[in-house]
């Protein structure tokens, strides 16, 4: 990138622009460093203590002596930004630091303010602080999805994150003989993970039929050429699973775990393609662990809180990733789920575009076709593993919907399919489904398909998912919509958090770089 | 007699379940779905502690005796989480404590049962509160409902006795004997009703309202009741006959599950005040509860900041503020969410019960503010009796539509 497009970020009264950039992962850490190239002050924070993200969820210092880079793929390219970033003059890092919430200004031409809760969340010394950036870059990411059945509540069944998280950053592995189930490429990571971290993978199940997976990767051959290292990292899985002899079984599911106390047992089935489980295929494996995927939800409470448009079921961005809201633009995993050098090459955009500047300017063209590249991939892999529209299928009556509040599909259908109680927010509030410590995180997508498909006039969608009518087509002042997206109160905060002022302690003062 | 009761929230289930048992031919309407409107987003007190002696206070002691008559008639009533918990109020301050004395002294002569407590009595009933209060009172009456699973549960036994329910449904305008005054002939069309202009001054009957048209189509009616809360003044400005029915925007927080730790309903004195002021600016009056599933709701701002839904965290903060000088100890107890609604209030603070004097048909049940959860039964219950010509259980004159402050400024002058 050239050096005059540092005089781009400097139109606020010769002063650079703020950018406030929230989430440190790839897309995060990106677009801070392309903000930072476009001449702009940076805030970058994470609630996390270091940066890196999902993806490159760290070690523990003790094990970072060893050979990072086996583990982690792109390892080298995340130091380089990471040790940039952090020792920029312009920027500040803000790790421990979440965002609770944002407040849309008065002024609607301006970027919201950022609440930010500051201090290790288990900490007792944690202050409230209050960012106002000229340009907001929002890039939370996104966490599992996981689709209820029956057992899934039990010890022993884990998120596939969860799981790869405890593989890759506590080497800790969450069983001996284990399943890995569910759908999408985010499979073979994790099954790979456990492999590294010592457990028996008995085998890979993925949901969608082998048709199904063959139509959605071959649609245009010639953009998966241009993800030659996405292509080249799922080969070396699928080879470190032929060497283990882990069998990849394609439109198979585990349809319900069993145990006393913690899971035993797991029963597998064939699914039709639209994943409605077929009778008597069915198969009981003994285990230890199960840990399942059914791919990524992203996190869009702030996204939503800034008044960002949604469409279908992720922020919409344009060619240059602003959002709908003034000033806030979006990058990774919240856009679309297409893995982390996509997330990289929007998160670039979003930062340089954040920072004033030119989208057309040929310095971020080669940003903007791998963007580009990125958002095929996103199509590409949204095509190859769809949820299918008949996984309730696999529910029984008594089978837990909510976890945290114990709401079960009986409940939940009978109170939908009620023309009285049946809207979206008379259902949440009737049997709780959503309103437990997670806030809908895990079961709110589930709820609302559920909700939606008992409605008398509904029809799935493409993705599986009825659409979520719970956002009123026109908006109507003063009638909040009840999507589950919506949580003003973004991050848990404290009482007598919230009863503070908002402030620094003096001795942070001038701070710029916390380094670690 | 066809009635078409606009809104779904808790004062249109509890008109239609009430005219429904009447055997009127009841559809209720409402654009979004049941409660999903301020009814969801708020809390569920049922108060006496709150009301000075007057029309307000009346209705609510109506609407405290009705409930659990009609929770007992419900079938499946579990949902409405009746709790007759009974409401504690305390002052925090010298001056507090000469205020909450006189109020309650006032509300014993109007009939309240209001026991003043000593510090032992208070410490037993409320282990965790501060022991800095100058004053306390307790309300046994005081009463609590999910306002959500009492509007539905409400409207659940309107549909039983025949009540036809229209979800997803906008009301647009009104049909006359004349035909449409916004000159719009044919129902379904037409983005709004946009009537108001011709329809602000008074009509002979002849004009008597005789359908209503909605997104669906028209609906024939032989009466109309608005009960579209803190929309009913536009509802009503699209039927013709505009009222002034403004939001209060109110915003509560909600912490995570927590063993017992508030047993009763507890009030900071200056609820009291805050309800009849006037004033544009923030007022956070501690309202303090538990719920069934174990959280802590902790109510409630007051601004008037017309449909703004931003959720500010500086009214957050007075509310965590306000409940700590309260509760000392909750502290460290985490807030889960925070949400927020719009009350629907008139500028005299009273309902608006009872027909409309410009346009026969129309019938109005509106305006209750901060207490219409509480309100609602009582309110449903003497519009029937006013629409059936029965004996009102009290005296209607209070909550008519034709007063000024419900008419506002230019709409009186039309119906003089
Ligand atoms: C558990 C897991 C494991 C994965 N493993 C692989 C893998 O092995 N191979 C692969 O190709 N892809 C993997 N992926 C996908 C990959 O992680 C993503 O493509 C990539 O990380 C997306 O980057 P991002 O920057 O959009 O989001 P993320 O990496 O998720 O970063 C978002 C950041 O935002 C922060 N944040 C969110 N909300 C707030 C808030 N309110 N306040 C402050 N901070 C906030 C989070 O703490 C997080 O650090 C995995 C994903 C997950 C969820
Ligand atoms: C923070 C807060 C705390 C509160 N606490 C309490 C309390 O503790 N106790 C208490 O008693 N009260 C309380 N209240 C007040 C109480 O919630 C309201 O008075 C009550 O919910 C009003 O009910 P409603 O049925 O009149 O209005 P709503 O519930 O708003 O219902 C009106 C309905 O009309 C529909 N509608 C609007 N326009 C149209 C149209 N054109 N066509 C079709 N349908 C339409 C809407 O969709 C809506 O569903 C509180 C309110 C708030 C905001």
């Amino acid at each position: 990138m050239t050096r005059n497009t540092d005089a781009r970020a400097r139109h606020t009264g010769g002063r650079p622009r703020h950018v406030v950039v929230v989430g440190a992962g790839p897309a995060g850490l990106a677009a801070a460093a392309a903000a930072l190239r476009a001449g702009a002050r940076v805030t970058l924070l994470d609630a996390s203590d270091r940066p890196g993200g999902q993806y490159h969820r760290m070690l523990p210092a003790a094990y970072e002596a060893e050979d990072n880079g086996r583990l982690h793929h792109g390892w080298d390219d995340f130091e380089r930004l990471r040790t940039h970033v952090q020792s920029h003059p312009r920027a500040e890092w803000w790790p421990d630091s979440a965002v609770w919430a944002l407040e849309r200004p008065d002024d609607t031409t301006s970027a919201p303010h950022v609440h930010v809760l500051r201090g290790p969340a288990d900490g007792t010394e944690r202050y409230r602080s209050v960012l106002t950036p000229d340009a907001l870059v929002l890039a939370t990411g996104a966490h599992d999805r996981v689709l209820p059945f029956p057992g899934w509540q039990l010890p022993g069944v884990f998120t596939a994150g969860a799981a790869q998280a405890l593989a890759k950053g506590e080497r800790v592995v969450v069983g001996d003989e284990v399943v890995v189930a569910g759908s999408g490429p985010f499979l073979l990571p994790v099954a790979a993970s456990l492999l590294e971290a010592g457990s028996d993978v008995l085998e890979v199940l993925e949901a969608n039929p082998a048709s199904t997976v063959l139509r959605g990767w071959s649609r245009r051959p010639w953009e998966l050429a241009a993800q030659s290292g996405k292509a080249a990292e799922l080969a070396e899985y699928t080879g470190l699973l032929a060497r283990h002899r882990v069998p990849y079984r394609l439109g198979r599911a585990v349809i319900e775990a069993r145990g006393d106390g913690r899971v035993e047992e797991v029963v597998t089935a064939r699914l039709t393609a639209d994943w409605t489980p077929v009778p008597g295929t069915e198969r009981t494996v003994p285990v230890d662990a199960l840990c399942v995927t059914h791919g990524f939800s992203p996190q869009l409470e702030l996204p939503v809180a800034a008044g960002c448009a949604l469409s279908e079921g992720f922020v919409q961005v344009d060619d240059a990733q602003r959002t709908t809201a003034p000033g806030v633009y979006a990058a990774g995993e919240i856009t679309g789920i297409a893995g982390a050098p996509a997330a990289r090459a929007e998160g670039l955009l979003a930062g340089w575009t954040a920072a004033g500047g030119d989208p057309s300017d040929r310095t971020v063209r080669d940003v903007v076709r791998r963007r580009d590249r990125g958002r095929a991939f996103a199509a590409r892999l949204a095509a190859a593993h769809p949820i299918g529209t008949g996984w309730p299928g696999w529910l029984r009556p008594d089978t837990l919907i909510c976890r945290c509040e114990e709401t079960d599909y009986r409940t939940l259908r009978a109170a939908a399919e009620d023309p009285a109680t049946g809207a979206p927010r008379a259902v949440k509030l009737g049997t709780r489904a959503g309103l437990g410590p997670c806030q809908a995180r895990m079961c709110g997508p589930a709820v609302a398909d559920l909700c939606a498909r008992r409605a008398p006039d509904s029809a799935p969608a493409h993705d599986g998912l009825a659409p979520d009518r719970s956002v009123p087509e026109r908006a109507v002042p003063g009638l909040a919509s009840a999507s589950h997206h919506r949580r003003p109160v973004a991050q848990p905060i404290r009482l007598g958090e919230l009863a503070a002022s908002p402030g620094r302690p003096p001795e942070e003062e001038g701070e710029h770089t916390d380094e670690r | 007699m066809r009635v078409v009761v606009v809104g779904a929230g808790i004062v249109g289930a509890a008109c239609a379940r009430e005219l429904a048992r009447a055997g009127l031919a009841v559809t209720v309407l409402d654009r979004g779905g049941p409660a999903a409107g301020t009814t969801a987003h708020g809390e569920g007190n049922i108060l006496v502690s709150d009301k000075g002696p007057g029309p307000e206070l009346e209705l609510a002691k109506l609407s405290r005796s009705l409930w659990p008559e009609i929770l007992d008639g419900l079938p499946n009533a579990g949902g409405v989480e009746w709790d007759p918990k009974g409401g504690i109020v305390v002052a925090t301050t010298p001056e507090g404590a000469r205020e909450l004395e006189k109020f309650a002294e006032s509300q014993r002569a109007a009939g309240v049962t209001a026991e003043a407590l000593d510090a032992a009595s208070l410490a037993a009933a409320e282990p965790h509160l501060t022991r800095e209060v100058t004053a306390a009172v307790h309300y046994p009456d005081d009463a609590q409902v999910q306002p959500s699973g009492a509007a539905t549960a409400l409207l659940s036994d309107a549909l039983r006795h025949g009540a036809d329910l229209r979800t997803g449904c906008e009301l647009i305008g009104v049909r006359t004997h004349d035909g449409y005054p916004d000159g719009s002939r044919d129902g379904a069309s037409g983005e709004r009703g946009g009537a108001s202009s011709v329809w602000s001054v008074s009509r002979a009957d002849g004009n008597r309202l005789t359908g209503v048209r909605t997104s669906q189509g028209v609906i024939d009616a032989d009466l109309v009741v608005n009960a579209a809360g803190p929309w009913s003044g536009e509802v009503a400005a699209r039927l013709g006959a505009p009222i002034d029915v403004r939001p209060r925007r109110g915003e509560v927080l909600v912490t995570a599950p927590l063993p017992p730790t508030v047993f009763h309903k507890v009030y900071d004195a200056d609820y009291v005040g805050a309800v009849g002021s006037g004033s544009q600016d923030l007022q956070a009056s501690t309202v303090i509860e538990s719920t069934g599933a174990g959280t802590i709701l902790i109510g409630s701002s007051r601004r008037q900041v017309g449909f703004d839904d931003r959720i500010r965290p500086f009214v957050l903060a007075e509310l965590a503020r306000k409940a700590l000088r309260l509760y000392p100890s909750l502290a460290g107890v985490q807030v889960m969410r925070a949400y927020g609604g719009f009350r629907p209030y008139v500028p005299d603070h009273l309902p608006v019960i009872g027909p409309d004097p410009r346009l026969p048909g129309l019938w109005h049940a509106t305006g209750h503010e901060g207490a219409g959860i509480g309100l609602s039964v009582g309110t449903a219950r003497l519009l029937r009796e006013l629409v059936t010509g029965a004996v009102p259980s009290l005296d209607p004159e209070p909550f008519r539509a034709g007063r000024p402050a419900v008419l506002g400024a230019d709409a009186c002058e039309g119906a003089a």
